[in-house]
């Protein structure tokens, strides 16, 4: 890990086209801005923690290869956004 | 390919349903082939069923059924890594989670399952559309939650 220090406002360059900015720093939390192209995702870290936890839990499925009940229960009740 | 699993009993696998995930699933790395088993021809939920180990699957459910104008970014990354060529290679699902309430059944929008079907590979990605919730309730009785 590579490890820099910033004061306010100053930023960091990865590559060429993404930049970190320190945005504001208040209450042992830092606003951090980030400037990047479209295609590069930006998330923080706890995203891939919550989504394998999640992952875990989808899959306690039922131990039935039975589906109609989800379905019959379920078909009408879907919401439709 | 013959598949012993915990809730089919014993399936034909065809080499051609066999779908590659080079990076498994989140929380499920070293697992990398799965299958999707589709049950009834009007079922809105599949299977899928992992072919490295015979007790994992999952329920899926494809998001545009429930939600209208559904659309995924992908990044650079994920169509490389997915060897995808067109947006007709792509098939997208997500996972369903079956809590004990059943009134909170829920899709992970967060993180959906795109597969290219073509190449047979699949990847579990990461949206950053701040309508796809982690936990996106699919029962009309409830308020979407915040997770």
């Amino acid at each position: 890990m590579l490890v820099l220090t910033r004061k306010l406002n100053q930023s960091i360059m990865i590559g060429d086209e993404i930049e970190i900015k320190i945005i504001d720093i208040k209450q042992g939390q830092v606003k951090i801005g980030v400037v990047a192209p479209r295609n590069v995702k930006v998330h923080r870290s706890e995203v891939y923690e919550e989504i394998q936890r999640e992952n875990i839990l989808a899959a306690k499925a039922p131990s039935t290869n039975d589906l109609s009940n989800l379905n019959n229960i379920f078909k009408g009740n879907l919401k439709k956004k | 390919m013959k598949l012993r699993t915990t809730r089919f009993g014993e399936i034909e696998v065809a080499d051609d349903k066999i779908i590659n995930f080079p990076e498994g699933l989140l929380g499920f790395a070293d697992k990398k082939r799965y299958t999707i088993l589709s049950g009834d021809e009007d079922s809105l939920f599949k299977w899928l069923q992992c072919i490295d180990d015979g007790a994992l699957a999952f329920i899926t459910i494809e998001p545009d059924i429930f939600m209208e104008k559904y659309s995924l970014d992908l990044s650079d990354t994920d169509v490389a890594a997915l060897s995808i060529e067109t947006p007709s290679d792509v098939h997208i699902i997500t996972l369903v989670t079956v809590p004990a309430d059943p009134s909170k059944l829920s899709s992970n929008l967060q993180g959906p399952i795109v597969i290219n079907h073509r190449k047979k590979l699949g990847k579990q990605v990461i949206s950053t559309h701040p309508d796809h919730k982690l936990r996106y309730f699919l029962m009309n009785n409830d308020k979407e939650e915040e997770c």
